[in-house]
């Protein structure tokens, strides 16, 4: 029986922060990019608590989650609101047609 | 006195200024004023003559005060004012003269373009004139010198669109000019040898030593080189026969009376500097200058040229007379001289007023129409001719009985009072030739005729006036005295003999009543020939000039001179000039181009080398850059998920990075 150890959490979060990282980086939809960045922050979140149990033995790494998914719902709150001001201008999402700034 | 002596110098010049600038502006053009300042100038010179008259031993100063001028380290150069018995009767003179002169061109120029002008050149004049006179040093006397032969030069070339008066001009101020670099150099040796430009100074070092022998000679010989030039002497009196171009009150003041007067004034004055070789010279020059200038005046037609010529004729019996020792009797005769040649001149500028012509062929008869100026016009005449009593007489008899003097005792030098003489019986002939072909017989031109009048009182004025002054009884008895001749400062060095001295005593005894009767003579004889030519025409004039006709061309042609120069002097002159043009234009010109296409070469190669090298570089760098910047913002696509692309890859490249 194979025990699950440090590692493991480690390739999970790894696994976790690539998925989220991929649909940042690949999809059109702004509220499914907001979504990939949950997933990197949760992916960040499973490595603090996995190095906290594993190698501090304290709280200090579920304190730092707590910390990470509070402002996560702040920063997805203000994301949101830029999605909609993005649409109410642009009567879109899609991120490719917002490159007013691009040079 | 001195008050009196710079308010008779500085009047005219401020005329002068005043005229110049606003004497246009001025009620009747401004001619009261520099009239009225001569006239000023002239009164003030009064007491000054007056009081050398009361004092009249020689020696007597009247004015002498000097102010430092100019100082150049230890050279310290003064201008001052020194009065004594010769300037005060020279003040006379000029001012006297040239009242006259202003007051009758008032009448003369009327109507002229220029009439302002011609006063303010006029005053200006006088005041050069006044200061050449006044001034106590060799130094300031060369400065009026040239002051006088500007306003000569001006007022010669007054009516400058005739292109022979704007010619005369300009001959009569070059020719000037060669006499005046050898006065100039005169002045030079003696501030060179004595330190001094005082005219004290001078004689009191010279009496001294301090300048002596041939030097001395050549000194006196240098600057009598000036009065060559400024009176008209031979080889240099070309000038003065086309200085007649001028007005013919110009000629009478200036060109007869005062300042061809003032190279005589000048040696009278300098008197004591001369040696007995220069003094030798001053007398050859005025014999050959008096004898040929006498024989051209017999031939010329026009009646200016006349007068011209006889004016050099009796410049060169002056220096006869100052040359063979008689200062006083060439001073004398400068003085008479002036008085009578002025009117002679007004007197011709007054009938050719009348006649509007200068040509002698077109007179004739206008003794009815012009009775004043033809009996004033003959007291002159008369004067000139040396008839007794009038002033001419007695002034040229001191001068021919100073050069028969000089012959008796230096016997090889007889021919000069020969010659003086011959020159005095021509000088009656072609004066009265003047006056027959003018005033009497039958007019020649019945137009002209019947248009000559007399002229206007303030021309007549001058005439009666000087007619006066011509009359020689007036001059008796105080001149010699007044002008008694100075010691030569070289003789007070050398002992006098006792026995020669009283030698010429008798001599000169003998001399006098010799030259009184032979005088007389000769212009009796003069006199009675002209009548018989011109008057009763009993011989032909021109079946004579036919018979001497090689004779007579050249006299007509003035002995040539001026054909001469041409030949010489000038030809010479222009073709030295079109060498040196021609060096200029080759040579300096040619190297100064050569610098500066050689300089242009150079800078367009640098400016290539700005435009290429340094601008292409900057611009190659500017270039480069935006080539890059080009390239590179194409990734600025303004994409989130690219640049979030990018940063991923930025990190796995370090980490690829961090593993070796």
């Amino acid at each position: 029986m194979l025990a699950v150890g440090l590692n493991h959490y480690l390739i999970l979060s790894a696994i976790l922060f690539c998925l989220g990282l991929f649909s940042v980086v690949t999809k059109k939809n702004a509220v499914t990019v907001l979504m990939g960045v949950e997933l990197i922050l949760n992916a960040a979140n499973i490595n603090f608590i996995a190095f906290a149990k594993y190698v501090d033995n304290d709280l200090d790494g579920q304190m730092i989650a707590l910390f990470v998914i509070v402002t996560a719902a702040a920063a997805a709150a203000v994301a949101l609101a830029i999605v909609l001001n993005i649409y109410q201008r642009l009567k879109s999402i899609n991120l490719d047609e917002a490159d007013s700034l691009a040079g | 006195m001195i008050t009196n002596a710079i308010l008779i110098l500085l009047l005219p010049l401020f005329a002068f200024v005043v005229q110049i600038f606003i004497g246009k502006r001025l009620p009747r053009q401004g001619d009261w004023l520099p009239t009225g300042a001569i006239i000023c100038s002239f009164l003030l010179a009064l007491p000054i003559f007056f009081d050398a008259l009361s004092n009249y031993e020689a020696g007597h100063v009247v004015v002498q005060q000097s102010w430092e001028w100019l100082r150049f380290g230890n050279l310290e150069i003064t201008f001052g004012i020194y009065v004594d018995n010769l300037t005060s009767i020279m003040l006379i003179v000029v001012t006297l003269i040239s009242s006259l002169v202003h007051i009758y061109s008032i009448g003369y120029m009327q109507g002229d373009e220029r009439y302002s002008r011609y006063f303010a050149y006029l005053c200006l004049f006088s005041f050069a004139m006044l200061g050449l006179v006044l001034v106590d040093n060799f130094f300031g006397i060369y400065c009026f010198w040239e002051l006088v032969g500007l306003g000569s030069y001006l007022l010669i070339g007054f009516w400058f669109e005739k292109k022979s008066a704007s010619d005369a001009s300009k001959k009569a101020f070059i020719t000037n000019r060669v006499g005046d670099v050898g006065m100039f150099a005169g002045i030079m040796i003696i501030f060179s040898t004595l330190g001094v430009f005082g005219f004290t100074d001078v004689f009191t070092k010279i009496a001294d030593g301090g300048l002596s022998g041939t030097m001395l000679t050549v000194t006196g010989i240098l600057i009598f080189f000036g009065a060559i030039g400024k009176s008209a002497q031979f080889p240099l009196h070309v000038w003065l026969p086309d200085a007649m171009e001028g007005p013919t009150p110009v000629s009478a003041l200036i060109h007869a009376a005062t300042m061809v007067a003032a190279g005589v004034y000048m040696v009278g004055r300098t008197f004591v500097i001369y040696t007995e070789d220069a003094l030798l010279f001053i007398a050859i020059i005025g014999t050959i200058t008096a004898f040929m200038a006498a024989t051209i005046a017999i031939v010329q037609k026009d009646i200016k040229r006349v007068l011209a010529y006889s004016t050099i004729s009796q410049l060169g019996y002056m220096m006869v007379g100052l040359g063979t020792g008689g200062y006083t009797a060439g001073l004398f005769h400068l003085t008479t001289h002036a008085f009578f040649k002025a009117l002679l001149f007004l007197g011709s500028g007054s009938v050719i007023h009348a006649v509007h012509s200068q040509d002698m062929d077109d007179m004739g008869g206008l003794r009815k129409k012009m009775p004043i100026t033809f009996w004033t016009f003959l007291i002159g005449t008369l004067a000139l001719s040396g008839v007794p009593p009038f002033s001419g007489f007695w002034s040229k008899d001191a001068i021919l009985a100073s050069a028969l003097e000089f012959g008796m005792n230096h016997s090889a030098y007889m021919w000069i009072f020969v010659a003086m003489l011959l020159s005095a019986g021509i000088t009656a002939f072609y004066m009265f030739r003047l006056i027959f072909m003018t005033f009497t017989g039958q007019a020649k031109d019945q137009k002209k005729f019947d248009h000559a009048h007399e002229s206007p009182f303030t021309m007549t004025l001058p005439l009666v006036v000087l007619a006066v002054l011509s009359v020689g009884t007036i001059w008796w008895g105080w001149i010699e005295h007044l002008l008694a001749k100075p010691e030569l400062a070289t003789y007070a060095t050398v002992a006098v003999g006792a026995v020669e001295h009283s030698a010429e005593h008798g001599n000169a005894h003998l001399a006098h009543t010799i030259a009184l009767f032979s005088s007389i003579a000769v212009a009796g004889s003069g006199i009675l020939l002209a009548a018989v030519v011109y008057h009763w025409k009993k011989i032909s004039a021109e079946a004579w000039g036919s018979k001497l006709k090689p004779v007579y061309n050249l006299l007509w042609n003035k002995y040539y001179f001026d054909e001469m120069y041409e030949a010489t002097v000038i030809r010479a002159t222009l073709w030295k000039s079109r060498i040196f043009a021609a060096f200029d234009v080759k040579i300096i010109d040619g190297f100064v181009n050569g610098i500066a296409t050689v300089t242009s070469k150079f800078a367009s190669l640098q400016g290539a080398i700005d435009r290429v090298g340094v601008d292409g570089m900057v611009n190659g760098v500017a270039r480069v850059v935006g080539v890059f910047s080009n390239r590179l913002r194409t990734i600025q696509t303004g994409k989130i998920q690219t640049y979030i692309l990018m940063a991923l890859f930025a990190v796995l490249i370090l980490f690829v990075l961090q593993q070796f």
